[in-house]
């Protein structure tokens, strides 16, 4: 029972409760830095690494942090993760760094983070929340990458950099440009909803044929 | 620290205790991590500094920086902090190619920090490469994406001026093609350049006349990695 309930946490973020496809948070970075897979999954990791350790924390002292002043602690604890990826991608991947620029530091401002902190870390145990925030991270890193990968094959002809087709390929440049950031999100949102949709008559139809069969 | 009694009888003096202690502990490991990344930080700056260098100056092999004091442009190891500096390009027989002077100003969405490649002789730019920026993604990061727009400064007059026309139109060897989608980060790099060599253009020897190669810093790239 308890080791499901920790799989349970951690599952939920990647398909259920995905952050992007079903909450539909964090759309700015999710729009601003998919146009490679690279970038998407440089993104992916520093958000990883400071919803992890935010979630760590606040779940930690959950106790000692006042409730009129949690938010404010909220976004000290998540600003100082990120000054410290912000700082430590600086130092091992400038190259990295320098393409994702200014949206490194308004991690801050992700509103999954926040959020999770929010609704989750501070009510549960320290396990939990981790479980959870790891689990949030990494259906918003499978987000940020599935996006990535499809505007960089269509826009670019490249995956991870490597030129998939031949020389004849032409560009699909507007993937790469903010609208096939939108256009795709759509589509994939659009699938999302579709799957849902059929997965409700699919139980409504298993549960009438229980009805009808007793 | 205190333990918690009741959250809703806590006075005040509980609520700034905890940010005050959040606060100081945050600027604690912030401060840990600047110093601890800082040494990593500024020599992958130097040694980006030296490849655009190398990058913006066709031909040259060695560099020294040259800061202008009393009236003259010197050699110096080490610039003072906050001086304004060039870089002298050699070739391989220390003879002088030209300079690589560093620029920066307000881009569309923060400051720009470039480096071009001037040859006082053909009084051209020959070269121009972005260190920093954070133009819109996909948009304004063209100024150094766009090879067309960068190769573009590989010939271009600054006399009087350099003028960023739209696409298509360059007719003057002092034009130079605007991006398309990205005209504001385009301008800005055009008036960067135009406004560092006119800060320069006075304190700058006459052409013939530049200082010697005095340090022998050579491009050993090998030697970086």
């Amino acid at each position: 029972m308890k080791k499901n309930e920790f799989h349970e946490e951690f599952i939920k973020g990647i398909w259920r409760d995905n952050p992007v496809f079903v909450q539909v948070l964090g759309m700015c970075p999710m729009l601003a830095v998919t146009n490679s897979a690279i970038n998407a999954i440089a993104m992916g990791m520093a958000t990883f690494f400071v919803l992890v350790g935010s979630s760590f924390l606040v779940s930690t002292f959950r106790h000692l942090i006042p409730k009129q002043v949690r938010i404010s602690c909220f976004i000290i604890i998540i600003a100082t993760f990120v000054t410290i990826a912000d700082y430590t991608l600086l130092a091992l991947v400038p190259a990295v760094h320098k393409e994702l620029g200014a949206f490194i530091p308004l991690i801050v401002a992700n509103c999954l983070i926040l959020g999770r902190q929010e609704a989750f870390a501070s009510r549960y145990p320290t396990k939990l929340a981790v479980m959870d925030a790891m689990g949030m991270a990494s259906g918003f890193l499978l987000a940020l990458l599935s996006l990535g990968s499809v505007r960089e094959i269509l826009g670019d002809g490249a995956l991870f950099g490597m030129k998939l087709f031949g020389e004849n390929f032409e560009p699909w440049v507007i993937m790469i440009l903010p609208p096939g950031g939108f256009l795709t999100l759509g589509v994939i949102l659009l699938f999302f909803n579709w799957f849902r949709l059929k997965k409700d008559e699919f139980l409504e139809d298993v549960a009438a044929a229980e009805r009808g069969g007793n | 620290m205190n333990a918690p009694t009741d959250s809703g009888a806590s006075g005040s003096m509980r609520l700034v205790l905890t940010l005050a202690i959040a606060g100081l502990v945050s600027g604690i490991a912030i401060i840990g991590i600047y110093e601890s990344t800082l040494p990593t930080i500024t020599a992958n700056k130097a040694r980006e500094l030296r490849e655009a260098v190398f990058k913006v100056l066709p031909g040259v092999s060695q560099m020294q920086a040259l800061v202008y004091r009393d009236g003259e442009l010197v050699a110096v190891d080490r610039p003072d902090k906050d001086e304004p500096v060039v870089y002298g390009g050699y070739d391989e027989h220390s003879a002088f190619v030209g300079y690589a002077m560093p620029g920066a100003g307000p881009g569309f969405q923060d400051t720009i920090a470039l480096l071009y490649g001037y040859r006082p002789d053909e009084k051209n730019v020959v070269g121009m490469e972005i260190l920093e920026s954070r133009e819109t993604p996909g948009l304004g990061d063209k100024i150094y994406k766009d090879a067309v727009f960068v190769s573009g400064f590989s010939a271009l007059s600054v006399e009087p001026e350099i003028v960023a026309v739209k696409k298509g139109t360059k007719s003057r060897p002092n034009e130079i093609d605007a991006i398309t989608g990205a005209t504001i980060s385009s301008k800005a790099v055009v008036r960067i350049i135009n406004e560092t060599h006119a800060d320069w253009s006075a304190q700058l020897p006459e052409p013939g006349s530049e200082p010697r190669l005095e340090a022998t810093e050579t491009a050993g790239t090998e030697a970086d990695q």
